[in-house]
């Protein structure tokens, strides 16, 4: 093929190439096997520590729905986690746009379990201000959430009444799509050394690694890539405490099948992603070899 | 196939192929979804705030509690709108430096521990560790050799890219080798960034995938 036309290439029929891949491995699957991270598999054990009915693991949902491919399967895997080993969640959201998803994951997630509202999981809502939020909520919970999403005051509810502040918080975990889990850091670990993990967008995880080496992460999640690893470790754990045998005898066939393949949504997208990115390696290899061939040919 | 019935559905896929219509080229179904769009987040941003802060923290403190110190917060608020007014938009200016002020307050010390002084403690360790060393000898595996290098490649690179960035004296000699080694470590730096925004494009266009297969088309579980 003529090199200078290949540098000329309709980039629209990269978009195909990149919708065909896909698209293709969604509706055939592969199997193409995904290795366990160690920070995956250390937010795992952070979350896997926590004593059941004891103190709540804190979810902070900040992101919007353009990052929900990615962060969503996250929400949902930490959260059956929690509640098929019982842990208690305390779960809110400082992202303006986090109320409706953290309510949707909740509600969904709490049903399947049968987890309930103020003494399984609290749903706190959202409250604008970042760093003062957290802040605030290391001296007192209360006072930075008058009420819960349902507008329940806290001080009524039975779970809140023993939670005060980070000293009673034994985990945070932050998904965000921005430099929400920074503010977490800054505010919440430097200064109150709140122990914090963290579920991020693959765009942003690069930048998170030198937190692990330092420990001021204990863990992380990064991207659909991270968030399959953690749904397969709750799938195994599912397995081994005897969740999903309990669950296939409940439902019906046609239940177990439809459930077991939202159990596994980010799994489902890893052979397009590895896909994807083989058909992208391709065109910057072809790319650069054009390129260079181009160059040599004008000297 | 199963198609669905439902129209929030049939309205959420259409928008999505209304966006993606721009790889294409740019429409009027791009520009209207993206009207759309940003209209919609506007209005429920606007029904957000009110409800999360404006009314729980403000309307109902000061005028059904009688909480009058809220008055303060709630002029700094009014202030910003000032703004819009020529003649007495420089008001906007204490709220604006207030603001600042509180920021500023908090975040520096804040930055200073978690980004300076946390990040350089995590850089001073000792440059070999006998104990990696040990455990590489008696398991050679790339992980155990991951574990025996990772600490000085950390501080090479830390050294090396930070004499890149040292523009006081000439990139010659052992600063000038030493910056070559700071580029490639940024260079690695930058593909891995690269490779992870990679990542996560095709992640969103896979969300999507999935949402129009199997939601809408119901070609795939």
């Amino acid at each position: 093929m003529n090199l200078e036309k290949l540098m000329r290439i309709d980039r629209r029929l990269i978009f195909l190439l990149i919708a065909l891949a896909v698209i293709f491995p969604l509706l055939f699957p592969i199997g193409l096997p995904t290795h366990l991270s160690k920070p995956v598999q250390d937010t795992f054990n952070a979350v896997d520590s926590i004593p059941p009915d004891g103190p709540p693991l804190m979810l902070s949902i900040d992101y919007d729905p353009a990052a929900m491919p990615e962060l969503y399967p996250m929400t949902l895997a930490i959260l059956r986690h929690c509640f098929s080993r019982n842990i208690r969640v305390l779960i809110l959201t400082l992202h303006r746009a986090g109320p409706g998803i953290g309510e949707m994951a909740t509600t969904r997630i709490a049903k399947e379990y049968g987890k309930k509202e103020g003494e399984d999981y609290v749903y706190l809502g959202f409250k604008p201000g970042f760093g003062a939020v957290i802040l605030r909520m290391g001296e007192d919970i209360h006072g930075a959430f008058l009420t819960d999403y349902y507008n329940r005051p806290i001080g009524e509810i039975p779970m809140m009444r023993e939670i005060h502040n980070y000293d009673d918080i034994p985990l945070v975990i932050c998904l965000s799509a921005a430099a929400i889990p920074e503010l977490w850091m800054m505010y919440a670990g430097s200064r109150y050394h709140q122990t914090i993990a963290a579920g991020v967008t693959a765009v942003s995880a690069a930048d998170y690694y030198p937190f692990l080496q330092t420990d001021q992460l204990v863990g992380l999640i990064g991207g659909l890539k991270g968030a399959s690893e953690y749904e397969k470790l709750v799938n195994e754990l599912e397995e081994r405490l005897g969740v999903d045998k309990k669950r296939k005898e409940s439902l019906s066939k046609e239940e177990y099948e439809k459930l077991q393949v939202s159990h596994s949504k980010a799994s489902a997208g890893m052979d397009s992603q590895s896909i994807a990115h083989l058909v992208i390696i391709a065109f910057i290899v072809i790319g650069n070899v054009a390129y260079f061939a181009q160059r040599r040919k004008k000297r | 196939m199963n198609l669905s019935l439902d129209p929030w559905v049939w309205l959420a896929a259409l928008l999505t192929l209304c966006i993606y219509s721009f790889l294409y080229k740019d429409n009027p179904f791009y520009k209207a979804a993206e009207h759309l769009f940003v209209g919609l987040s506007a209005g429920y941003f606007l029904v957000i705030y009110w409800y999360n802060a404006v009314y729980p923290d403000m309307v109902v403190p000061l005028f059904k509690q009688g909480k009058l110190l809220c008055i303060i917060p709630g002029l700094l608020g009014l202030f910003f709108f000032f703004r819009f007014i020529p003649k007495v938009g420089w008001v906007s200016r204490w709220s604006i430096a207030f603001y600042i002020g509180v920021g500023a307050g908090m975040s520096i010390p804040a930055t200073m521990q978690m980004r300076i002084l946390e990040q350089m403690k995590g850089t001073m360790q000792p440059f070999f560790s006998l104990e990696t060393w040990h455990i590489f000898v008696e398991n050679p595996s790339l992980a155990s050799f991951g574990a025996l290098i990772g600490i000085p490649l950390m501080i090479v690179g830390v050294m090396c890219t930070l004499s890149y960035f040292f523009f006081s004296r000439e990139h010659k000699g052992v600063l000038g080798g030493m910056s070559r080694i700071g580029i490639i470590f940024l260079m690695i730096g930058f593909g891995a960034s690269f490779g992870y925004t990679v990542m996560a494009r095709i992640s969103l266009l896979i969300g999507r995938v999935q949402f129009l297969m199997s939601d809408w088309l119901g070609v795939i579980d």
